[in-house]
């Protein structure tokens, strides 16, 4: 015992080292008490209690200050005789422990080094699981990762059932693996199966999940209205709770193990089974590889991870732990999806300050799938909003949609049937203007025809009020056209949302050269509360997302003319990483608005624009294959059966226009970079036209709007990792072949001629 | 303070508990002088009617599936409209109105009030209507038959309500609701057998009633607990609470301090002249309990909450001149009330600290001029949070909208005859209860006002003020 405390010690000390600041700590123990920032304890009736809070931040992360402190006060209690047995809590409502910090890990240069340090948490984690005195976990709030590792580690576990508390272990989401023993100790504590279901999945658990699945032993309800806020008290309550779990643990009163029911037995008994166990690494090991296609490595390491530590003990599962996430701390693909971590953080901001007022009535125009999607997401957030349409049917569809949108929130018990219709409440449905003089911004998502958008425009002015914002939803018309017809263009801001909008994260918000900046601040304080990650680009054809598909879809039509099947298209964007292959995507955007889309952005930028006959899709389009929407378009639907068909009736329009493909540049990965290319170059042209702020939104926009491969990172991400001059020569060699729909533009070609620039630092 | 008393009502035997209450009593008369001297008015408003309590009365209350286990509700109610003509005298047609509250409503008797009066005697030309409001639905009951009276549509209602929890309505299954529907329209036998055939297991399992929110599917107990929880009650300080209730209680009943009780001939049973839930225990025993709806780490248990409860009450409420011109000698005067609501997930049960300042207010009174607080105990946690409530600044400014804290009602004027955890608590007849308890209060402790407060399911509150009717 004594070593391994020494140990920690040292270790600690080594952390400190790093701090500056911090060197006289070490001189005596009560300087060491007063300088201590993150982590305090008191001892209450022979129950340490120890609170965690980062005066630094809204979250707790164990960061190497936290990890410090929190060692030396672990050792202190150790050290007190008189402390029978401890609670670990957080003094931050909203978060026991979000995770590890980040940036401990990013500044590693090696993975050796990244391995050396998580082997210092994970002894740190053995030390508090196998501690002489027991360790409650209060938790209240997020604890995600390394605070869930660390909360597991403990012996034993209470949880709020409040909404924020959230468990879960998202490290496979930045391309990790929970390396602080989570890979060990999850399997033994909730079994295999939901072990790998959580690490896999990175989902989120809620309190109540948590009870059933073992995860926590007991659960604190969240009180209301004391004698002190109800955030405040409820903490305070879980800390008393928590401190007499403690008393009990330590008193031999409360016991850790629950007895097993008989199915529980029998599950134990089957994962004893060594055929079993190896079934199960297999079944999961390729349902990841179907689902990644091996472009994820962080999946496959935990599966090994976790296997080693089974079938090898649990040494051996530690080594394997540390060392694979070192080695993927280093992939580029963990670095791709970190930055999108942050890039999504830095876009869920409002970087244009507080609006003057507050959105409290927001009237949408149009009840179709866009117009109630985006009532949908608005409805829950306090905001009352006017749905109207010109039809009753298309009202009536799209107030089903909103109710159904909540009711499904009701059957995952999200929700009460209660909260559901207190929240339709603010829903009102109709055909006229009624409430529009107290509107504060009015959402227009008619049909994309700019005389109807003008119609509309002139309507709508004539009834709101003066400082009422007229924000337009459209994926390809320029606002500054469709501003033309208003009287106030400076309340005029285009608000491009994604189908579905409940599910589509990213909204792309594009202000004219007349836009005020305070109905930009007011535009992006809705799509935060609406929950989305937001950009905000200039306007021009396409802004920033349509056009960047534009070329690309130019270029797949181009693919199927030249013979490649859309299941062949498809499997090779998958391959490439992007979620959605192109031909079902076409599918799913609708033929007609692709179309719509390749002729305006055509006849905007000329030949670049270039590539399939447009003519393609008109014959589908009069053909009625349509997209998913009826029916058939690349593939036919309504069939239940799995495997899409392909639609032979595109397949005959394909081969009426088919082209010969150039046999240069058509071998598989050929194709894959003629259509990432052309999305790429177009992505860099926007930035270098000043349509794009930075080349972060320009990822987002990417990655969260149009699937653009995650692991990538985004467009001017997978530049920098993938190199502009190696892209540049794919490009010029195609541009041989095709012409001037492949010539770099001059941004990428700055990039590729000096390899110190780079778009993301 | 409200601790320490109740500490050394625990702690000492019963008689110097009554010496602790005398001196409390002097004490309060001294201060209600000094009130008098400033503001012993009456409440009387110039072009309102002054409405009077002329008595009231209710059924022994008992535990539900005790004597009264066979009956029906509206029998029940139907006693206690009976005690009340008795006990007036009343001509069976001088009534104009009657009003009765019901909670749990047996679905055969849905109008309560009619099925009642029609059994009890009453004329059939007096019309009769049930009204409900959770727990203070009779309070609901007898303020409409104030509203009546003002508007000068009445000048005789008779008030009650009734509650009986040994029969409730069990339910089929929705599904099965449903089948049986269609099962009357089907026509051919085939569509009859294929709707029989439709029907599973599952769909046979009955739909029970329970004492849970609508809204937020939260029982009431385990708000209760939360509630507790929030102003930091200790499960010691409800069970001392509890204790006093039961205590009070006993000795009111042994004194005969419960004169609104009367006797009732059960059919086929005893008579029943006595409430049967008061039952004095220890603290010892009380802390044996497991709590009962946060476990395990909760604190309301079964001998902190007020119990499951049959038993009915009634009340005649007339305008001043009629009682006067029929000769009777009326109990007080029914003054100002409020009904109050806030949110019913984390303030289900703080009805009594929002309602007492606004009818206070109303009014023109402060606590001290009050002489007499019955307040409906539906758990003793949340009469402690209640109190704890109105003595926080802290709440009063952030969720009251006040400056400064209500205050809370000194213990020695509190509930002194027992309360809802000792006497019972059948739904909708406590209200009456706590009316004509005041009345006997005031008569028998010689003071001028009286305050009732009560909470209510669905996050609702009522408080009414009444005033001594001059000896």
């Amino acid at each position: 015992m004594a070593s391994t405390r020494l140990l920690l010690t040292r270790s600690g000390c080594t952390a400190l080292k790093t701090i500056t600041g911090h060197g006289q700590r070490s001189l005596s123990v009560s300087s060491a008490v007063l300088a201590r920032t993150h982590v305090s304890y008191e001892v209450k009736d022979n129950v340490a209690v120890v609170r965690i809070n980062d005066p630094t931040s809204k979250v707790n992360t164990l960061g190497r200050h936290m990890q410090a402190e929190l060692v030396e006060v672990i050792n202190e209690i150790w050290g007190n005789s008189a402390v029978k047995s401890a609670v670990l809590i957080s003094s931050k409502p909203g978060s026991f422990i979000a995770g590890a910090d980040l940036n401990m890990f990013q500044a590693c240069k090696t993975a050796e080094e990244v391995t050396k340090m998580l082997q210092a948490g994970q002894k740190m984690f053995e030390q508090i699981e196998k501690s002489p005195i027991p360790f409650v976990a209060a938790i209240n709030g997020s604890c995600l990762g390394g605070g869930l590792e660390f909360a597991i580690a403990c012996q034993y576990r209470i949880a709020t059932k409040n909404k924020k508390t959230i468990l879960g272990t998202p490290e496979v989401m930045l391309g990790l693996l929970p390396g602080a023993g989570g890979t060990q100790r999850l399997p033994k504590m909730v079994g295999l199966p939901a072990a790998f279901d959580m690490m896999l999945t990175g989902r989120n658990i809620k309190a109540e999940k948590a009870k059933k699945m073992g995860l926590v032993h007991q659960l604190v309800d969240p009180l209301g209205p004391g004698l002190k806020s109800p955030e405040e008290r409820t903490i305070e309550y879980l800390e008393e709770v928590a401190v007499d779990f403690a008393k009990g643990l330590a008193g031999k009163k409360v016991t850790v193990e629950k007895k097993k029911g008989l199915m529980q037995k029998v599950q134990d008994f089957v994962m004893g089974l060594p055929p079993v166990r190896k079934q199960i690494y297999k079944t999961v090991h390729s349902k990841v590889m179907k689902q990644s296609k091996g472009l994820y490595p962080a999946p496959l390491k935990i599966i090994e991870c976790v296997q080693t530590g089974i079938e090898k003990g649990n040494a051996a599962g530690y080594l394997a732990e540390s060392e694979n996430f070192g080695k993927l701390a280093m992939t580029s693909v963990s670095r791709a999806l970190i930055g999108l971590f942050y890039g999504q953080v830095a876009c869920k901001k409002n970087h244009f300050g507080q609006p003057e007022r507050e959105v409290k009535k927001l009237a949408v125009l149009g009840a179709g799938l866009m117009g109630a999607g985006i009532a949908q997401v608005t409805i829950d957030k306090g905001v009352a909003i006017i749905l109207k349409d010109t039809t009753e049917e298309g009202l009536a569809r799209g107030q089903q949609q909103v109710f159904k949108g909540l009711n499904d929130k009701t059957k995952k018990k999200n929700l009460t049937t209660f909260e559901r219709d207190r929240i339709m409440s603010m829903l009102s449905g109709q055909l006229d203007y009624r409430g529009f003089e107290n509107a504060d911004m009015v959402i227009e998502a008619v049909f994309e025809d700019l005389s109807i958008k003008h119609k509309v425009m002139k309507e709508v002015e004539a009834v709101i009020p003066p400082h009422c914002i007229f924000a337009t939803n459209t994926s390809a018309l320029p606002i500054k056209d469709i501003a033309a017809a208003s009287k106030r263009p400076e309340k005029v801001i285009g608000m491009h949302y994604f189908s579905p909008v409940d599910k589509m994260q990213l909204l792309e918000i594009i202000t004219t050269n007349k836009t005020s900046k305070d109905t930009t601040a007011s535009a992006v304080a809705v799509g935060l509360k609406q929950g989305k990650v937001i950009i905000v680009v200039g306007d021009g054809p396409g802004f920033y997302t349509t056009r960047c598909l534009g070329p690309m879809l130019a270029e797949a039509i181009r693919v199927l003319q030249e013979g490649v099947g859309p299941k062949k298209l498809d499997s090779l964007t998958t391959g490439f990483g992007f979620p959605v292959g192109t031909a079902t995507l076409a599918d799913e955007v609708g033929i007609d608005v692709a179309a719509h889309v390749a002729e305006d952005l055509g006849k905007a930028f000329g030949t670049r624009f270039g590539g399939g006959n447009v003519e393609v899709l008109k014959m589908m389009i009069q053909k009625g294959f349509k997209g998913r929407k009826s029916g058939k378009g690349c593939y036919v639907y309504g069939a239940k059966s799995k495997e899409k068909k392909v639609n032979s009736g595109a397949e005959d329009i394909l081969k009426s226009f088919k082209l010969t493909a150039p046999p240069a540049v058509s071998a598989d990965e050929d194709i894959q970079y003629r259509l990432v290319s052309r999305f790429v170059n177009e992505a860099i042209l926007c930035l270098q036209e000043g349509i794009l702020p930075d080349p972060v939104q320009g990822d987002i926009g990417a990655v969260f709007g149009l699937g653009f491969p995650p692991c990538l990172g985004g467009p001017f991400r997978f530049v920098d990792s993938y190199g502009a001059d190696k892209l540049v020569q794919k490009m010029k060699r195609f541009e041989e072949a095709y012409g001037n729909q492949f010539t770099p533009c001059q941004l990428l070609l700055d990039h590729a001629k000096d390899s110190s620039k780079r778009f993301h630092k | 303070m409200a601790s320490m008393l109740l500490t050394s009502l625990r702690s000492s035997p019963l008689t110097s508990v009554q010496a602790a209450q005398f001196a409390a009593r002097s004490f309060s008369t001294s201060v209600h002088l000094q009130a008098q001297a400033k503001s012993k008015k009456t409440l009387a408003k110039p072009g309102v009617k002054n409405i009077v309590l002329v008595d009231g009365v209710r059924t022994p209350f008992l535990l539900s599936g005790t004597t009264y286990a066979d009956l029906m509700p509206h029998d029940l109610a139907r006693a206690a409209l009976q005690g009340l003509l008795n006990r007036t005298g009343l001509p069976k047609d001088a009534v104009d109105y009657i009003v009765y509250g019901s909670v749990i409503q047996e679905v055969k008797t849905s109008n309560v009030a009619r099925e009642a009066a029609l059994g009890a005697g009453f004329s059939d030309k007096t019309p009769a209507h049930t009204v409900t409001m959770a727990c203070i639905s009779s309070n609901q009951a007898m303020t409409t038959a104030v509203g009546l009276i003002a508007a000068g549509q009445c000048d005789a209602v008779v008030a009650g309500g009734v509650e009986f929890m040994s029969d409730v309505p069990i339910r089929h299954s929705r599904k099965m609701r449903k089948t049986m529907l269609s099962l009357n329209k089907a026509k051919t036998l085939g569509a009859r057998l294929s709707l029989l055939g439709s029907i599973r297991l599952a769909h046979l399992s009955p739909e029970l009633p329970a004492v849970a929110e609508f809204s937020t599917a939260e029982t009431m107990g385990h708000s209760a607990d939360r509630l507790a929880a929030a102003f930091g009650v200790t499960r010691l300080e409800q069970d001392e609470f509890a204790l006093r209730s039961h205590t009070l209680a006993k000795k009111a009943q042994d004194s005969g301090l419960l004169s609104d009780v009367i006797s009732f001939k059960v059919p086929g049973r005893d008579i029943v002249s006595k409430d049967n839930g008061i039952r004095p225990s220890t603290m010892e025993q009380m802390a044996k309990l497991k709590p009962a709806f946060i476990k395990p780490h909760g604190t309301v248990t079964a001998a902190n909450s007020s119990f499951l409860t049959d038993g009915a009450s009634a009340v005649l409420i007339m305008s001043e001149e009629k009682a006067l011109a029929m000769g009777y000698k009326p109990k007080a005067y029914l003054r100002d009330f409020v009904y109050v609501s806030q949110d019913p997930k984390d303030q289900l049960l703080l009805g009594p600290t929002y309602a007492t300042p606004k009818v206070l207010e109303k009014s023109g009174l402060t606590f001290n001029d009050i002489d007499v607080f019955e307040f409906h105990e539906a758990f003793a946690g949340q009469i402690m949070a209640n109190l704890k409530a109105m003595e926080s600044d802290w709440f009063a400014q952030t969720y009251m909208g006040r400056k400064t804290k209500v205050g809370a009602p000194p213990m020695e004027k509190f509930n002194s005859w027992g309360g809802s955890l000792s006497l019972g608590h059948p739904f909708a007849a406590t209200g009456c209860r706590l009316v004509t308890t005041v009345a006997h209060r005031l008569q028998k402790e010689g003071g001028q006002y009286g305050l009732v407060a009560a909470c209510a399911a669905g996050g609702q509150g009522h408080a009414m003020v009444i005033e001594a009717y001059p000896q």
